[in-house]
């Protein structure tokens, strides 16, 4: 399942890197310690966070993730933004909680 | 091959940089891609150390056919108890590092798990080195 099909079936609002939208992802990971992240995702997974900050889109990039999702109607900061474009990496909002979007979207990715 | 790159303390809107740009040469030189995802966590949390904790850096990179070693040496407050400084959960980032999702002792962890070797010495007041050797699987 790609980005765009992800944000449509969860009503997700793509906030950046539209260039993006087409990346498969494979699954996906949660959590808001930067280098939890690092070590841990894998490529072609999408993160899901509370961070907003640029820091975000460099390991987004690094690990070659397919797009981050910020929960609870978060806005990334301007700079994240820019470099998500940059990059071609999305970042979707989801106004519901971490936990809500987080089942719905393991329901979609679930193998 | 001989990169250098130097890194700014505090600056966390930089913070990664090399990381980008090594990882862009590596692909460039046909590293396995599995290589290449080492390297670059390794590399960025010595990158973000110095960020967060020193006040300048430079990272010396040689590759070879065989291999990558990494010199990152700063000059910063330096480690008092580097074994403390190894172990999982452990660190003395400040409340803004934090915040950022930064700081939660998994760094140095992340380094040792995706590197061969791995060698940190430090001068409490004057700075840290650390050295890291990756080798290529093909």
């Amino acid at each position: 399942m790609n980005v765009k099909e992800i944000a449509e079936k969860l009503n997700l609002k793509v906030l950046s890197g539209a260039s993006g939208l087409s990346n498969e992802i494979s699954f996906g990971y949660a959590s808001d310690l930067l280098s939890d992240v690092m070590g841990n995702a894998k490529s072609g997974e999408v993160w899901i966070t509370l961070q907003t900050h640029k820091n975000v889109m460099a390991i987004a990039s690094l690990k070659d993730l397919a797009a981050v999702i910020l929960v609870s109607g978060l806005q990334p900061e301007s700079d994240m933004a820019a470099q998500s474009d940059e990059e071609g990496i999305p970042v979707l909002s989801s106004s519901e909680d971490a936990f809500t979007l987080i089942g719905k979207l393991y329901e979609l990715l679930k193998k | 091959m001989h990169f250098e790159f130097q890194v700014e303390g505090g600056n966390f809107s930089k913070a990664g940089t090399a990381s980008s740009q090594l990882k862009k040469i590596l692909k460039q030189l046909n590293v396995d891609s599995r290589d290449i995802k080492r390297v670059v966590v390794a590399l960025y949390e010595a990158e973000v150390n110095v960020v967060a904790h020193a006040y300048q850096g430079v990272i010396i990179i040689d590759i070879d056919t065989e291999k990558i070693r990494i010199r990152i040496e700063d000059e910063g407050p330096g480690i008092k108890d580097i074994d403390l400084a190894m172990q999982q959960g452990f660190s003395t980032a400040s409340e803004l590092v934090r915040e950022m999702g930064f700081g939660a002792g998994m760094g140095l962890p992340n380094i040792k798990n995706n590197t061969d070797e791995l060698t940190v010495t430090s001068e409490v007041g004057k700075g840290t080195n650390v050295h890291m050797l990756i080798n290529f699987s093909i």
